[in-house]
């Protein structure tokens, strides 16, 4: 079983060359990068602009947003990209077999803990995305790919920090 | 040539189009590179699985030496790639976020739509989780407008900031992921893994 269970993803070298030829390949068309939170903000901004139009004339995080975008916020290259991502991820997933209802978590835990962090953790990741201005895929790696300066401070700092703490979070892991 | 969009060789829409495409590629590597599973990317925190190390820096020197190589062919002008700025206090701040949130939360945006769609519930659980982030920073922006916009360095590349040459960089870079490689496999042998 375990032998089987480890082999199955492939080899991380080559899915690593893979995924710079996709980053190679977007900046090629587009002249930008993958990304995750972007397609985040977009879809708070528009929601907000639906729920509470009032709020988000006023509100100055809505207002500089507008200020910068044209049109629906949802009509945007990460918001499509992102949809794709789900796609490829669970094409991925029906290929190798993978897709299955599961909650992964260390054997010392239980999963309701595993969740409450889960949780804790997203909405760090959403703050701290854009203090960063773009998370591990929009700030590290494309900006690493354009050797932005940006790029490499978000990589070490998300990394380093990550390291820094991981004594303090063991029990969720291992 | 390159940039397709920005030199008008197709247009906004087809980019669009494009970016849906480019998008599944990207999901599709990350979950086939194991990125759907919180326990293997927490791994390399801890030594026991350094799938997130070696396919990120993979995907990192890739990325800059393709991009650096069609330009010296001339087939992609990078004056026209959009380069982050650099704001340094706030990417800072955002990366030690960032970092805390990668420890506790397992995932990072990009992979937990992976996970998510392969049927992870403590991706979805993230995500759910982002949207609470993104959405706290927004209403909670005007309190801290001032450190988001602090420090403004314009769009350095980082070998102009060592005033270096951007191979000579790139050298430098590709010579410390294959260390890190070398010690990744190092800690694999060392740290036992058990089964997830």
């Amino acid at each position: 079983m375990s032998e089987i269970k480890k082999s199955k993803y492939m080899n991380p070298y080559i899915a690593g060359v893979l995924l710079g030829l996709v980053v190679i390949a977007a900046n090629f068309i587009s002249g930008r990068s993958v990304g995750a939170s972007g397609a985040i903000k977009s879809a708070i901004v528009a929601s907000v602009e639906t729920v509470a139009p009032a709020h988000a004339e006023n509100a100055l995080f809505y207002k500089e947003f507008t200020q910068g975008h044209s049109g629906n916020p949802l009509n945007s290259w990460l918001v499509y990209q992102m949809l794709g991502v789900l796609v490829g991820g669970f094409l991925s997933g029906v290929v190798s077999k993978r897709l299955t209802w599961k909650v992964e978590h260390s054997p010392k835990i239980q999963s309701r803990t595993r969740l409450i962090f889960a949780l804790a953790g997203g909405v760090l990741f959403g703050i701290g995305s854009q203090f960063g201005r773009g998370c591990t895929s929009g700030s590290a790696l494309s900006g690493m790919a354009v050797l932005s300066l940006g790029g490499f401070i978000s990589m070490m700092a998300i990394f380093g920090t990550a390291f820094a703490l991981a004594y303090a979070f063991r029990k969720l892991w291992i | 040539m390159g940039p397709l969009v920005v030199n008008e060789i197709i247009s906004e829409n087809t980019n669009l189009l494009l970016a849906f495409f480019i998008g599944i590629a990207f999901g599709f590597v990350l979950e086939q590179g194991g990125f759907s599973s919180s326990r293997k990317l927490a791994g390399v925190f801890y030594g026991y699985d350094a799938v997130v190390l070696k396919v990120f820096f993979t995907g990192a020197i890739t990325a800059m030496l393709g991009l650096l190589f069609l330009s010296l062919f001339g087939w992609i002008d990078l004056g026209l790639v959009y380069v982050n700025e650099t704001f340094i206090w706030s990417a800072i701040i955002g990366g030690v976020i960032m970092g805390a949130g990668f420890i506790m939360g397992g995932y990072c945006p990009g992979t937990s739509f992976c996970g998510a769609a392969i049927g992870k519930i403590d991706a979805m659980i993230f995500i759910v989780g982002l949207f609470l982030g993104v959405f706290i920073f927004a209403e909670g922006y005007p309190l801290w407008e001032g450190l988001y916009k602090a420090g403004f360095m314009g769009s350095p590349r980082i070998s102009e900031f060592f005033n270096i040459s951007e191979g000579l960089f790139a050298l430098f870079v590709v010579i410390a992921a294959v260390l890190m490689f070398w010690g990744a496999e190092w800690a694999e042998k060392k740290f036992p893994r058990e089964e997830y």
